[in-house]
């Protein structure tokens, strides 16, 4: 052949290499759409205590999880026989990914996440015959939108938490009590903001316009229609320059950060509060909700529809909820349990007073997290932004 | 397999060596061909789909939404141009830093100076990657190292800047420019300097019209790696900078946009095939 | 030696100042094991051997370790038959898509990780999950030997290049068939280059870690492990332990092979010296 012709051959040869490919590959691939929401999963006992016999047998248990929530992990492998093996995850879109290999049973999902993967099907309602903790949750973290769907229970509450504004008091004025101080356009600690870096943070920012701009009307932070929702991506967009660090969920890089000094003010969990405080030598900082509210979130622990070890997952449900699991993560992590009895078994016999456990008037102005979806929930109609839109607009903002 | 047996096969491979190549490659092909050029085209395809605004699954809808996207917000064309730059900017500075050494390890080291740096340049491959990158934050920080060192002379640097992730990338892919350097300089036959010598060049003269153009085909073989590393890295920039680079968007954008990370991959893949096609061009590729 | 006395003066300052650059930091994550404190600050207040006991005693750093050796293993032995396999075929005969193949087989490296290991990821999932295989080891070293395989390859190439053809022809006159060909004539010419290779593809994957988050599942190689610890604050200092006794566990190896294979292993190995090499080099 001459080199010409080889030539084009060659490249036609590729051609219908790749054409072939995608042919195959238009058939199968993509995502399997949800399954039913039934709690029927494959290898799930059909009684307690076959159910506890065949987690002896499974021997294992892994979850996604938020960073420090698994407590008492070697109290639960003895009394059920299954080792827990702990994922962290950064965000709930993390969480959602990793859920979606299949390599998890089950993961502690914050209510962005909750709801979409409830949506999928990837998540099975749980029957709650199987979990006899589940009676002591309290009533009002029960069947709300963000861990039941259809009326059905989806999981089991784990504990819930608000969003802080944390400050080093030797930088910060130790009477701050309001959001000004990350949003002012030239407040005099830019630079050293640390903002958690995940499209939810959003919702921060529409908290704050809710009582700075009540022009705006927002009334749920996740609920922004076109005029809200350009409101506060100009404000995080104003922001930017002025962050000296985005925190990605790796906690270890804030707690870093915060030690050092290159952070000094931001938003964060309570885990990292009570981090910072019990580190040796303690760092000087103080952890708040200011006056204008804030975001938070209430995580269920939810079982994968086609986790390899339900048994255990069921057993670890349970489990999270007890009282000694619930008054360890409670003060390891720095948040309100949700089964009160756990109350008797805190080491500081005022933690749930402190965290408010049972004060449903404190959490008015805590936004638990959710997937904000087109449809604004009132007389609106459907013209709330997506989570899509939400995530495409953190790109945009994050520059 | 009788012996018999055995040189039946080899002889029928010996009479067909169109048989005997197509056994050799049957295996390679399979697996680059079928494992990961299949597992990248499917990938790429999904950049056509679209998702579900609120579930965000992949829907087999064949749409160009995905590129429209890419090309009207501006982000996406300034993280790119900002990757691009920086990977350029690492390669230069590593060239810079790994010429000097090879030149020493090829030309004048003794060869068991040369055998130990040799291995001292390779032992840091063996450090953890991440480990390195984050030893480089604690010394970009405010209260590390570098500000230590620079304190009593009253600078200051901010290091979690993009100069600190400039440094840090220089620092992690240096050995993947040390070597072909010094592979290509080693190359080059002594008698050719003593040629240069013999026909009134001095050493500098030697070096720019002899050693460098002879060498630059190595130079461009180490920069491919350079290149490629910093194009797709997202683990460093999120540890050192707060900036966005091509690596960390697709690695935030993955499980809810999938298909927009996915059309957002073509961008290092398009840009790395046309370097990769200069490069061989250059005749990097022999001195890989 | 033809470079001038100055010229050599500032190639030895140089290099030594690279040098410096390359081992502070690792000097620095030396210092850091010994840290008393958790958190890593400068300069250094209280030293102390206290994690390496901890790491010592930590079970996860143990199988996390295992893993990696094993999938190095796995992935360095799968690139050395894929890519001496190829080398062959693309050294010795002429046939159609012969450059494409070189190109192909750098794909894997020279494309960034995060696209690869998303394909694989994706692939594994929907395909290979259906078919039986799931995610662990042989994922994990499908994702490392495929871009190992372009190390050891060119390697191999640039070493059969050098090598005659003849010689296999003149094998064959005398009797040996293909095997004994490869085994008596061949290999023996290839070897130092191929344990090069191997070497090389050892240590990337070993400290891969980039398409391994896609392809290891719920698995922990060594560096995965690293990365998780990386973000729970507690146990940071144990990362440090770790680093400096990989570091110093694979000096012995890189030694004693850098000794034997005589090159640099990244790239093609010692090459000849003289005009006529250089011109034989020359040709493309």
């Amino acid at each position: 052949m001459s080199a010409r012709k080889y030539r084009a051959a060659r490249w036609a040869a590729l051609g219908l290499l790749v054409a072939s490919l995608s042919v195959v590959a238009a058939g199968c691939g993509g995502g399997d759409d949800g399954g039913s929401a039934s709690t029927e999963i494959e290898g799930l006992g059909s009684s307690l205590e076959e159910i506890q016999e065949m987690a002896r047998e499974e021997g294992q248990v892994n979850v996604v999880q938020w960073a420090g929530y698994a407590q008492l992990t070697d109290e639960f492998k003895s009394a059920t026989g299954c080792t827990v093996n702990t994922k962290d995850g950064g965000s709930s879109d993390d969480m959602i990914s990793l859920l979606q290999t299949g390599e998890y049973d089950g993961v502690s999902a914050s209510g962005n996440a909750s709801v979409r993967l409830m949506t999928t099907g990837d998540v099975a309602p749980i029957n709650a015959d199987f979990i006899p903790n589940y009676a002591d949750v309290q009533e009002g973290i029960k069947d709300q939108e963000y861990n039941s769907l259809d009326g059905e229970p989806y999981g089991v509450p784990h504990g819930r938490g608000p969003n802080y504004l944390m400050f080093r008091t030797d930088v910060v004025p130790e009477e701050t009590d309001s959001w000004s101080v990350i949003w002012d356009e030239s407040g005099p600690y830019n630079g050293k903001l640390s903002i958690y870096d995940d499209s939810i943070f959003i919702a921060d920012a529409a908290v704050y316009l809710k009582a700075t701009q009540p022009e705006l009307g927002i009334e749920d932070p996740y609920e922004l229609d076109e005029e809200q929702f350009n409101a506060a991506v100009d404000l995080l967009k104003q922001q930017a320059p002025n962050v000296g660090e985005y925190w990605p969920g790796d906690v270890a890089k804030q707690i870093g950060s915060y030690t050092n000094g290159d952070s000094v003010v931001g938003t964060t969990w309570p885990y990292q509060y009570v981090q910072l405080t019990a580190a040796d030598p303690p760092v000087p900082v103080k952890a708040i909700k200011p006056k204008e509210g804030t975001t938070g979130w209430s995580d269920t622990w939810m079982i994968y529809s086609q986790a390899a070890n339900p048994n255990c997952m069921y057993l670890w449900m349970n489990h999270m909820i007890s009282p000694e699991a619930q008054a360890a993560v409670a003060e390891g992590f720095g948040e309100a349990p949700v089964n009160l009895k756990a109350c008797d078994l805190t080491k500081n016999p005022n933690h749930c007073a402190e965290y408010h456990a049972d004060d449903e008037s404190w959490w008015e102005d805590v936004y638990y997290w959710t997937t904000p979806t087109a449809d604004c929930g009132d007389d609106r109609g459907e013209v709330c932004k997506t989570q899509e839109d939400w995530e495409a607009a953190w790109t945009e903002i994050r520059g | 397999m009788t012996d018999l047996g055995h040189r039946r096969l080899s002889t029928f491979f010996f009479r067909h060596p169109r048989a005997r190549l197509a056994a050799l490659l049957a295996v390679p092909v399979v697996w680059i061909v079928g494992v990961y050029l299949g597992s990248l085209v499917v990938l790429l395809l999904s950049a056509f789909w679209d998702t579900n605004p609120f579930t965000a699954e992949v829907v087999h809808e064949l749409t160009l939404d995905n590129f429209r996207t890419l090309f009207e917000r501006d982000v996406y064309r300034d993280v790119a141009w900002r990757t691009i730059r920086m990977a350029a900017l690492v390669t230069v500075a590593d060239a810079v830093l790994a010429f000097p050494i090879a030149y020493y390890m090829a030309r004048v080291a003794s060869p068991r100076t040369r055998n130990l740096l040799v291995v001292a340049v390779l032992m840091p491959l063996w450090a953890n990657y991440l480990v390195k990158a984050y030893a480089w934050r604690t010394m970009l920080s405010d209260g590390g190292v570098i500000n230590w060192a620079l304190g009593p002379l009253g600078l200051h640097f901010d290091g979690y800047s993009t100069v600190g992730l400039w440094l840090v990338f220089t620092y992690l892919w240096l050995p993947f420019m040390i070597l072909p350097i010094y592979a290509g300089l080693e190359r080059i036959p002594s008698s050719l300097y003593e040629a240069s010598a013999d026909l009134g060049g001095r050493s500098l003269e030697t070096f720019t019209r002899v050693v460098l153009p002879l060498a630059f085909p190595a130079v461009v073989a180490g920069s491919i790696f350079t290149f490629s590393l910093t194009l797709g890295d997202y683990i460093a920039p999120g540890l050192i900078t707060s900036e966005q680079f091509i690596g960390t968007v697709i690695y935030s954008i993955r499980g809810e946009a999938l298909p927009v990370a996915a059309a957002y991959s073509l961008v290092p893949i398009v840009v790395m095939i046309a370097y990769l096609l200069v490069a061989r061009r250059l005749r990097a590729f022999e001195s890989l | 030696m033809v470079e001038s006395q100055l010229s050599r003066v500032l190639l030895r300052a140089g290099a030594i100042l690279t040098l410096a650059f390359i081992y502070v930091p690792l000097i620095l994550i030396a210092l850091y094991a010994f840290n008393r404190n958790v958190t890593q600050g400068w300069p250094i207040e209280n030293y102390s051997t206290r994690w390496f006991s901890v790491a010592f005693h930590d079970e996860e750093v143990r199988e996390a370790l295992v893993l990696s050796i094993l999938a190095a293993l796995g992935a360095t032995a799968v690139a050395l038959v894929l890519g001496t396999v190829a080398s062959l075929a693309v050294s010795r005969y002429r046939f159609f898509g012969r450059d494409v193949i070189s190109f192909a087989v750098i794909l894997p490296i020279a494309l960034p990780g995060i696209i690869t290991g998303l394909a694989l990821q994706a692939t594994i999932v929907d395909v290979l999950g259906p078919l039986g295989v799931s995610f662990g080891l042989t994922t994990i070293i499908i994702g490392h030997a495929t871009f190992c395989v372009v190390v050891v390859y060119n390697n191999a190439v640039a070493r059969l290049r050098r090598t005659a053809g003849s010689l296999d022809e003149a094998s064959a006159d005398l009797g040996a068939d293909s095997w004994q060909t490869f085994r008596y004539v061949v290999f023996p010419q290839m070897r130092t280059a191929l344990l090069a290779g191997a070497l090389l593809a050892f240590a990337l994957s070993f400290d891969e870690v980039v398409v391994t988050i896609f392809t290891s599942g719920a698995e922990q190689t060594l560096p995965i492990w690293i990365f998780a610890t990386l973000s729970r604050p507690a146990e940071l200092p144990i990362v440090n332990v770790v680093a400096l006794f990989v570091i110093f566990a694979s000096i012995v190896p890189v030694y004693i092979a850098q000794r034997l294979a005589g090159g640099t292993g990244l790239t093609s190995d010692r090459p000849a010296r003289g005009t006529v090499a250089a011109a034989v080099e020359a040709e493309p």
